[in-house]
């Protein structure tokens, strides 16, 4: 059997130019992605692969400007010796929507006790923003036109019930689940 | 049987919400069928050779008539009025409309039901034993943490986009009826050190093209730090299988290529550093759900009915059919009823929704409203008073479902094959067909004894040819079916994966070959307690290659075999 066409053809391009998400609203992006080549700029806010982190960590930090790296998803941050912690961003890369490795990496941050953004870079559609929330990244850079359209016309529908702990819920896991119950029967 | 509370209800419904909102934007092409493949496939929705295929998930095989019967409207309703139950203990459609799919979806809600992961490379629906809370050899009811394990993994926001499918069973009992070690994750509960119960764990079984039993990875879990452990695994497949090649992509490779060893090394210290207090499960919840399946009350009743004794001595065929598909119950006075979709000529697992009425039924009046699904395709009823028994049998008669013939060699398990699938190199349902046909005389196959026979019409082996202590596999050869056929694999506690016995067959000729091999085990077994497998394991392969191909000398194309 043959894909089903669609009643109407797609009126919008598939993709656009980047915008950033913050869960709530679009927001300006302070922060731009440089090469590996490119010099650093003064003021930092500037995002660099996590091999440039590596090489350069300590002319970076000696800076005291904002730094931020982007992680590939075949790459593994390594908790003792890449001091995320002075990192203020973090860019988990999603290649396709369907490799999931980022879902962990952010979690591990997380229960590393990271406090910093953790931002979702690459193919983040929209029906996968609620787990990314839920894994603990904090803000969205979105290219797929549909996806920025349905967050422009309707907030992202909550979701109300987990069975699991996310990064996100402030009362965790199973415990929330019963706080739910309790909250329905009052 | 675990009930909904209301959170589990708001949990379904905003789940069937969400679906018909991800269906409205596929239509109005807001989603490419690329974006949607994953959602679709998460709830259940697969897209075959004919129409879409809606799989159902039955919760470790566990269903109440009420739900059988919504299963059996659905049947009527959106598909051609017949279901078919898989090896998963799920229920699948082979006729859906993409656009019928989000009133499905509501209609399996208002009864507790839901098809959330049962595809897609996530965590699918957790299979257990299906005597579980009732078998003699049980240990611990099972159920109770399949149903932990359902709901920590529905939608888990970490392991929905894995490497590939992720398959867990569990059992309590001392025999394995759950297939666990053919599982990324297999679960036995076991006695620990100090009487307290805890976890077996085996990692990367599977079949497929590269067929594994799984190896344990841990003596003993205690069952309250049994979902972080769980997670820790999860979480070492997730970062570190295969994403390169869909055919190396499970867990079973990872497991393989790293050694167990190592596996386990980075799995506990994984399970050192994540958040555990956050992950278990708190043991007042574990009470809470245990409760749902407290042993049920039964009144004692006499071991012996003398009316069922009399028609047992005077109705040969309702004598075989007690001693074939009747089992003991842990109470005595009480049985187990295994009812039979595998009438020889039918498609094994198929139901119709007459036949699904006629169990919830039967299930209602006899059965405390219990109706499992098993392993074997096939539907039990739990619980059911022996002195029911020949009431129960003269309803099934009435629906074709008094088969006698569990265990035996025509309780073929089979998977939809080509005349459904659009992965499959040939056809498995004529194959079951043809050779239940073949030995339909149910004297001859209670002879045979138990034998499990299992088809796949392709290597991806839905049909779990593997496990079958004979195997079928469909192959294609130069355009043109060919079966290709493997002995001495098990599913049980002696998992083990079929021999390649020799060249494959064409289609008119597997009924024969398997007449032959059966003649073999018969004539050379060394009394009827010997089984198939034992006595296959025994003698080795000669003795049937023998009788396929000729003397040993002759068999020249059997360098072929191995590139079939």
């Amino acid at each position: 059997m043959s894909e089903p066409a669609p009643l109407f053809s797609p009126l919008k391009p598939a993709t656009t130019e980047p915008r950033l998400w913050t869960g709530t609203s679009f927001v300006p992006d302070p922060w731009h992605t440089i090469a590996d080549a490119e010099p650093f700029p003064i003021g930092g806010q500037a995002i660099v692969s996590l091999t440039r982190w590596r090489a350069e960590q300590p002319a970076l930090a000696a800076l005291g400007a904002p730094v931020g790296v982007v992680v590939q998803s075949s790459e593994a941050l390594d908790f003792d010796t890449d001091d995320v912690n002075r990192l203020a961003v973090i860019a988990l890369v999603f290649p396709k929507f369907t490799d999931g490795r980022a879902y962990s990496t952010a979690r591990r941050l997380r229960e590393s006790g990271y406090a910093g953004e953790i931002r979702a870079t690459g193919d983040v559609l929209l029906d996968q923003l609620p787990l990314m929330l839920r894994a603990g990244f904090t803000t969205f850079e979105i290219v797929n036109a549909a996806t920025i359209h349905a967050l422009e016309v309707a907030p992202l529908p909550a979701v109300s019930r987990v069975y699991q702990s996310g990064v996100e819920t402030a009362v965790r896991g199973w415990r929330s689940r019963r706080a739910g119950i309790e909250a329905t029967r009052q | 049987m675990y009930r909904y509370d209301e959170f589990d209800h708001g949990f379904v419904t905003e789940r069937a919400r969400q679906f018909r909102g991800q269906v409205t934007r596929r239509l109005a092409g807001d989603l490419t069928e690329e974006q949607f493949k994953p959602l679709r496939l998460q709830n259940g929705l697969y897209l075959q050779l004919h129409a879409y295929m809606l799989r159902i998930a039955i919760p470790y095989g566990v269903l109440s008539s009420r739900q059988l019967r919504q299963l059996a409207m659905i049947a009527r309703r959106w598909d051609r009025g017949f279901g078919h139950f898989t090896t998963r203990q799920n229920i699948q459609f082979n006729w859906i409309k993409l656009e019928d799919t989000p009133d499905i979806l509501d209609a399996l809600a208002e009864v507790e039901m839901h098809a959330i992961q049962t595809s897609g490379n996530c965590i699918r629906n957790v299979t257990a034993d299906p005597y579980a809370g009732v078998a003699m050899d049980e240990i611990e009811d099972p159920r109770v943490w399949a149903e932990v394990l359902r709901q920590w993994s529905t939608i888990h926001p970490e392991f929905t986009f894995l490497p590939r499918k992720f398959k867990v069973a569990i059992t309590g009992a001392a025999e394995d009826r759950a297939a666990i070690l053919f599982h990324d994750i297999g679960l036995k509960i076991v006695k620990g050190p100090e009487g307290a119960t805890g976890f077996r764990v085996y990692v990367g079984g599977g079949k497929g093209r590269t067929p594994y039993v799984a190896q344990e990875i841990a003596r003993f879990v205690p069952r309250a730090r049994l979902l972080s452990y769980l997670e820790a695994v999860m979480r070492v497949y997730n970062l570190h299988g295969r994403r390169d090649n869909i055919y190396k992509a499970r867990i079973k490779i990872l497991v393989n290529a790293l050694g167990i060893d190592e596996f386990r090394r980075q799995v506990e210290a994984e399970w050192a550093t994540l958040d555990a207090p956050s992950i278990d499960l708190p043991d007042e919840e574990f009470q809470r759900i245990a409760a749902y399946f407290a042993p049920r009350k039964l009144k004692p009743r006499p071991q012996k009915d003398t009316s069922i004794e009399a028609r047992r001595t005077t109705d040969p065929l309702f004598a075989r059919w007690l001693r074939t598909n009747v089992l003991p119950h842990r109470v005595p006075g009480y049985a187990i009823v295994n009812i039979s979709f595998k009438e020889p000529g039918k498609v094994p697992g198929d139901a119709t929704a007459e036949q699904m009425e006629a169990v919830a039924a039967l299930a209602e009046q006899y059965g405390h409203d219990e109706i499992r699904v098993s392993y074997q395709q096939n539907l039990v009823l739990p619980t059911v008073a022996v002195a029911d028994l020949a009431r129960i049998y003269d309803a099934l008669i009435k629906q074709r479902l008094e088969t006698a013939n569990t265990e035996l060699i025509t309780d073929i398990i089979a998977c939809p094959g080509l005349d459904y699938c659009n992965l499959a190199n040939a056809r498995s349902i004529p194959i079951a067909q043809e050779i239940a046909k073949r030995f339909a005389d149910p004297a001859r196959a209670e002879v045979i004894g138990p034998l499990r026979l299992n088809i796949s019409g392709c290597i991806n082996a839905c049909g779990h040819h593997h496990a079958g202590n004979i195997g079928i596999l469909g192959v294609d050869k130069k355009g043109t079916e060919h079966y290709q056929i493997t002995l001495g694999g098990s599913p049980k506690d002696d998992a083990e994966v079929g021999d390649i016995i020799g060249p494959s067959f064409t289609a008119d000729a597997v009924p024969d070959a398997i007449e032959k091999i059966v003649e073999t085990y018969l004539s050379l077994r060394r009394d009827a307690s010997e089984t198939f497998v034992v006595a296959y394991r025994r003698l080795g392969k000669v003795p049937f290659r023998t009788a396929l191909y000729g003397p040993e000398p002759t068999r020249r194309a059997d360098r072929e075999a191995a590139h079939v």
